[in-house]
C-alpha cells in the first residue's frame, strides 16, 4: 500500500483532527520530492562539469570544497548576491514570470514519478498523459523569456526554441504510445509493473526516437541551438541575471531530472533490479541515461535549426508512425501467444526491423533541408 | 488590418563571443536569412604603421610581434626580409634553416587555433579545441626555450636570429614531429568523418574560384577554392626551393575544404619540419650588423605565406636610422573583402561558421 | 545533406571522447605545483648589478617605449648613477635593453606574478632592482647564467 495514505491512517488512528491528518502526509510528500529533486540536481550538476571536464584532459572543478561538491553551492550564493537587471522597455510581467513557469514546470511532473513500489505522490491513473502535458509548459516558458526581454537575439532564439519543443513533441508522444500499447495502461506504477523485459530490448526503434525528441526538448546537444553560445550568446536568457538566471538554470536541470527519470519508468524498468533496494536502482538508471546525454555533449557540434525541424518532420514522424503500427500488429498476435510468457521472438524481431527502418529511413528520408536561398 | 514584414538589423556586435577579436558586422535578417551584411572594423587600431616611423630598424620588430598575434614568427621574418633586402644583407645558411623551422612550427599552432575555434563555433563544447590546445601547448614550450617567451617572441633580427638554439631544443622538437602525425589522425578522426560536421559544412559559404582571385584573397582559403597558389613555390624566400613538399587544394571551395586544406597543410609542416633537421648545417646564427642600422636610401617590399595570407612588408627608407614609411599589407584584411559574397543568403548560424573559417585575426586587420 | 556513413562518423568520435575520459588530465594545479620556466624566461622585471654599470644609457636608448629612466652625475672620470627606475607597466618584456648592455649588467627577471594593487608599485626604483632571493637573473642574452638555472619542464616529455 503506498507510503502517504499509511501515514495519514497512523495520524487519524493517532486522534490527529481530520484536516490535518489530510495535509500533513501532502506537505511532507512535497518536501521529501523537492528534497530528492534539489539533490538530483547537485549530483547532476557536479557530473556534468568534472565530466565534460575528464572528457576535454582536465579535471573540472576542484576547489570548491573536497574534489569539487560544493562548486553548486558556490555558485548559487554567487547568483544570489548579484544584481538582478530588468531591461528598461522589457515587459515587465512576462519577463519576471518566465523563470518561474520554467522552473515550476519541471517540479509538476514529479508529482506521478514511482521511485520505489509503491512511492509516489499520486498514483495518477492518466500518469503519462499528464507528465506531456506539463512538459509543454517548457515552451511557453521560453517565449515569454525570449519575447519579454527587449532583445533581437532573445527573439530570434525563441522563436527557433518555440519550433523546436513543438515539432518534437510529436514524435516522442507517438514513441510513448507505443509503449502504452504493451503495457496497456497510462498509470506509471502499471507500466514499471508490466515490464518484465525492459521496454528498451523491445522498442528499440522507439527508444532512440523518444532519445533524441528528450534530447532536443532538453535543449541538449546537439540541439542546444536555444541557447547557442557561439551564435546568439545565449539565447533566451540574455538579459537575466541573479536569481531568475539560477532559476533557468535549476529548471533546465530539473527538466533533466525529470525526463531522464520518465526515461527510466519507460523504457529501462524503473526501479526493478537483483541485490540493491529499489530507490538505488532508479537512481543508478537515471544517472546513466544523464551521462549518455553528456558524452552526446562532449563529443557532438551543433545542428542548423532548418536541419533540425527536417529531422523531426521527415525522418523521426515516419519512423514513429512505423513502430506505433508494428507494434499494434505485434501486440494483435500477441493475444494468440500470451505475452508475459514468450517475449523474447518478438525482441529479435523487433532489433532486426529496427535497424532494417533506420538504415532505409536514413537513405530515402533524411535529406536534410536548406541551402543557399536566393536573395 | 495590414500585416507588415520588415527586414531585422542585427549587430553582431564588438563584444560577441565568436568574432574573433572585436569586429562588428552589420546583417540584414530576414527571418533567419542573412540579406545584407556590413563589416566594420578599426576597433584595435593601434596605430603600428605610424609608430614604426619613430623606431629604428631593430625597435619595429617587437611592434611587429603584435600584429597578428598568433603568428608572431612569421611577422617578424617578414619584416626582416624587407629589412635585409632593402640594406642589402646575407643571412648565414643555419640562420635560415632555423627560420624555416621557427617558421613551420608557427604554421601549424596557428592551424590548430583555426581548426579548434572552428570546432568551437560549430557547438562542440570545446572538445576539439581542448585537444588542440595540447599540442600548442607543446610548441608554446618549445619557443619558449629558445627565445623566452610564449606569445610575442621578438626572436628574428636583422641579419638573422637574436640567438642560437639550446641544445636541448633538437631532441624535444624530434619528438615533437614524432608524434604529430598521430595527433592529426586524431583530430580528424572526431572531426572529419561527423556526420553534423558534414551537414553543417558542406556547401556552405561557397567562394568561387573568379571572385578568389578577383578580391586578392591569399592563403588557405584562395587554395580552397581550388587555386594552386602558395608563395613558398610560385615566389620562394629564404631557402624554400630545398624542400619538398605538396601544396593542398579544394575542389568544392566550402567550409569543409577550407577545413580539411588547413589539415593537410599542417601534416606538410611536419614534413618540412623532418627536413630541415635533417639538413641542419652548424654555423652561427647572425651576421654582424651595426647596431644603428642605416640602409640605402629606396625602396624594399618582401612577403611571404604566413599561415593566414600573404603578409608584406613595403620599407622606404631615408638614410637615417628609423624608416621613413612602413606599409603592411595584412592578409585577414584582404580575406574580409571576401566575406559579403560568402555570407549572403545564408543563415546566421551559418555566418558565424563562414567566418570562422576565415580564419582572421584582428591584430591584422587593424594593426 | 544526406546522412552520410549512417552515424559511422558520429561513433567514431565518440569512441575518442571515450578514450580520453580514461586518461590522466594533463593539467598542472597551479598554486601548488608550479612549472619551470625556461632558462631564457623573459619575465615582468629585470634585474640590476649596480657595480658592473656605468651608466651609459644604452638600454635607455634601445628601448622601443622609454620605460626607463637613468640620472647620473659626473664623478671624476665616471658617471655615477642617482636615479635609475624602469616602469615594468609598460614594459612588454622584448628584452632589446638587456641585448644592448656592454657590460652585462642588466638582466631579465624570472618573474611572472608581478601583479600589484598601486600603479606606483610597478615601476621599480634603484633599489627594487637590485638582485634578491626573490629576484633572481634569467638567462636571455647571457649564456653563463643559463647554464646554472633548473631545465624546462616541457610538455612533449610528459604523458
Amino acid at each position: 500500500m503506498p507510503l502517504l495514505p499509511h501515514f495519514q491512517k497512523w495520524l487519524v488512528e493517532n486522534g490527529v483532527p481530520h484536516w490535518a491528518a489530510y495535509v500533513v502526509p501532502a506537505l511532507t510528500g512535497i518536501i521529501v520530492a523537492l528534497l530528492f529533486l534539489f539533490l538530483m540536481i547537485i549530483v547532476y550538476i557536479y557530473l556534468e562539469r568534472r565530466g565534460l571536464g575528464r572528457f576535454q584532459i582536465r579535471p573540472g572543478p576542484n576547489r570548491a570544497g573536497p574534489f569539487g561538491i560544493l562548486q553548486a553551492f558556490a555558485d548559487f550564493i554567487k547568483v544570489l548576491t548579484k544584481e538582478d537587471i530588468t531591461p528598461t522597455n522589457a515587459d515587465w510581467p512576462v519577463h519576471f514570470l518566465a523563470p518561474v513557469v520554467a522552473f515550476f514546470s519541471a517540479i509538476m511532473i514529479l508529482a506521478v514519478i514511482p521511485i520505489q513500489k509503491n512511492a509516489f505522490i499520486t498514483n495518477l491513473n492518466i500518469g503519462i498523459l499528464y507528465v506531456s502535458a506539463i512538459s509543454s509548459l517548457g515552451a511557453i516558458a521560453i517565449f515569454m523569456a525570449g519575447f519579454g526581454s527587449c532583445n533581437k537575439y532573445s527573439l530570434i532564439a525563441a522563436m527557433r526554441g518555440v519550433a523546436q519543443l513543438i515539432s518534437y513533441e510529436v514524435p516522442v508522444l507517438l514513441a510513448i504510445a507505443g509503449v502504452l500499447l504493451i503495457s496497456g495502461s497510462l498509470a506509471m506504477g502499471d507500466i514499471v509493473r508490466s515490464q518484465n523485459v525492459p521496454f528498451i530490448l523491445l522498442q528499440p526503434m522507439g527508444f532512440l526516437i523518444f532519445f533524441i525528441g528528450v534530447g532536443a526538448e532538453l535543449n541538449r546537444s546537439p540541439f542546444d541551438l536555444m541557447e547557442a553560445e557561439s551564435e546568439i550568446v545565449t539565447g533566451y536568457h540574455i538579459e537575466y541575471s541573479g536569481m531568475k538566471f539560477a532559476l533557468f538554470y535549476l529548471g533546465e536541470y530539473g527538466h533533466m531530472v525529470v525526463a531522464s527519470a520518465v526515461m527510466t519508468t519507460l523504457y529501462l524498468s524503473g526501479w526493478k533490479g537483483p541485490f540493491l533496494p529499489e530507490a538505488l536502482w532508479f537512481i543508478i538508471k537515471m544517472v546513466m541515461v544523464f551521462l549518455a546525454f553528456l558524452w552526446l555533449r562532449a563529443t557532438m557540434p551543433r545542428i542548423r535549426v532548418d536541419q533540425l525541424m527536417s529531422l523531426a518532420w521527415k525522418f523521426l514522424l515516419p519512423l514513429a508512425l512505423v513502430n506505433l503500427f508494428a507494434t499494434a500488429l505485434e501486440v494483435l498476435w500477441q493475444d494468440n501467444i500470451g505475452w508475459e510468457q514468450f517475449p523474447w521472438p518478438f525482441v529479435f524481431l523487433n532489433l532486426g526491423l529496427a535497424a532494417i527502418f533506420i538504415l532505409v529511413g536514413s537513405k530515402l528520408l533524411f535529406k536534410t533541408g536548406g541551402g543557399r536561398v536566393e536573395v | 488590418m495590414v500585416l507588415k514584414a520588415e527586414p531585422m538589423l542585427i549587430s553582431m556586435g564588438p563584444h560577441h563571443p565568436s568574432t574573433h577579436g572585436v569586429f562588428r558586422m552589420r546583417l540584414v535578417l530576414d527571418g533567419e536569412v542573412i540579406t545584407d551584411m556590413e563589416p566594420m572594423v578599426g576597433y584595435l587600431h593601434r596605430g603600428i604603421e605610424k609608430l614604426a616611423e619613430t623606431r629604428t630598424y631593430t625597435q619595429v620588430i617587437p611592434l611587429t610581434d603584435r600584429l597578428d598575434y598568433l603568428g608572431s614568427m612569421t611577422n617578424n621574418w617578414a619584416y626582416v626580409l624587407a629589412v635585409e633586402k632593402l640594406a642589402g644583407i646575407k643571412v648565414p645558411e643555419r640562420a635560415e634553416y632555423l627560420r624555416v623551422i621557427m617558421g613551420e612550427l608557427m604554421r601549424i599552432s596557428s592551424h590548430l587555433m583555426a581548426v579548434g575555434f572552428l570546432g568551437n563555433e560549430l557547438g562542440c563544447t570545446f572538445t576539439p579545441l581542448l585537444y588542440m590546445f595540447r599540442e600548442r601547448e607543446k610548441i608554446m614550450d618549445l619557443f619558449e626555450m629558445v627565445c623566452g617567451q610564449r606569445l610575442t617572441y621578438n626572436y628574428m633580427r636583422i641579419g638573422g636570429l637574436s640567438h642560437d638554439i639550446p641544445e636541448e631544443f633538437l631532441p624535444a622538437v624530434k619528438k615533437f614531429v614524432a608524434e604529430m602525425p598521430h595527433y592529426i589522425d586524431e583530430y580528424e578522426q572526431l572531426l572529419s568523418e561527423n556526420e553534423i560536421l558534414l551537414a553543417r559544412t558542406k556547401g556552405v559559404g561557397i567562394l568561387p574560384q573568379e571572385l578568389a582571385i578577383s578580391s586578392s584573397v591569399t592563403g588557405p582559403v584562395l587554395r580552397a577554392s581550388g587555386v594552386k597558389w602558395d608563395l613558398r613555390k610560385a615566389d620562394p624566400y629564404s631557402i624554400y626551393e630545398r624542400f619538398e613538399f605538396d601544396i593542398p587544394t579544394g575542389t568544392v571551395s566550402d567550409v569543409y575544404d577550407r577545413y580539411l586544406v588547413r589539415i593537410t597543410e599542417m601534416r606538410q609542416s611536419v614534413r618540412i619540419l623532418e627536413q630541415a633537421i635533417k639538413q641542419l648545417p652548424p654555423g652561427e646564427a647572425r651576421t654582424k650588423v651595426p647596431l644603428l642600422l642605416r640602409p640605402p636610401v629606396g625602396e624594399a617590399y618582401a612577403h611571404i605565406e604566413a599561415p593566414k595570407g600573404e603578409l608584406g612588408f613595403y620599407l622606404v627608407s631615408d638614410g637615417s636610422i628609423a624608416p621613413y614609411r612602413c606599409r603592411i599589407r595584412a592578409p585577414s584584411f584582404t580575406n574580409i573583402t571576401a566575406l559579403r559574397d560568402m555570407l549572403i543568403g545564408w543563415k546566421i548560424a551559418d555566418a558565424v561558421v563562414i567566418f570562422g573559417s576565415i580564419d582572421i585575426v584582428l591584430g591584422e586587420v587593424d594593426r | 545533406m544526406k546522412f552520410e556513413h549512417y552515424g559511422r562518423g558520429m561513433a567514431k568520435g565518440m569512441a575518442l571522447t571515450f578514450k580520453h575520459l580514461l586518461r590522466h588530465p594533463i593539467t598542472t594545479q597551479y598554486p601548488e605545483q608550479k612549472l619551470n620556466v625556461s632558462r631564457r624566461f623573459r619575465g615582468y622585471e629585470l634585474v640590476w648589478y649596480e657595480d658592473k654599470c656605468t651608466g651609459c644609457a644604452t638600454c635607455a636608448k634601445s628601448c622601443p617605449q622609454g620605460n626607463i629612466e637613468i640620472v647620473t652625475v659626473q664623478e671624476g672620470d665616471r658617471y655615477k648613477v642617482l636615479k635609475f627606475e624602469v616602469d615594468t607597466g609598460r614594459c612588454m618584456a622584448c628584452g632589446l635593453c638587456v641585448e644592448a648592455c656592454p657590460y652585462q649588467a642588466l638582466y631579465m627577471g624570472r618573474g611572472y606574478e608581478r601583479a600589484r594593487y598601486r600603479r606606483r608599485e610597478v615601476v621599480l626604483t634603484k633599489e627594487d632592482l637590485k638582485p634578491s632571493p626573490e629576484r633572481q637573473p634569467s638567462g636571455y642574452a647571457n649564456p653563463e647564467v643559463e647554464e646554472q638555472l633548473p631545465e624546462q619542464t616541457l610538455l612533449v616529455y610528459r604523458k
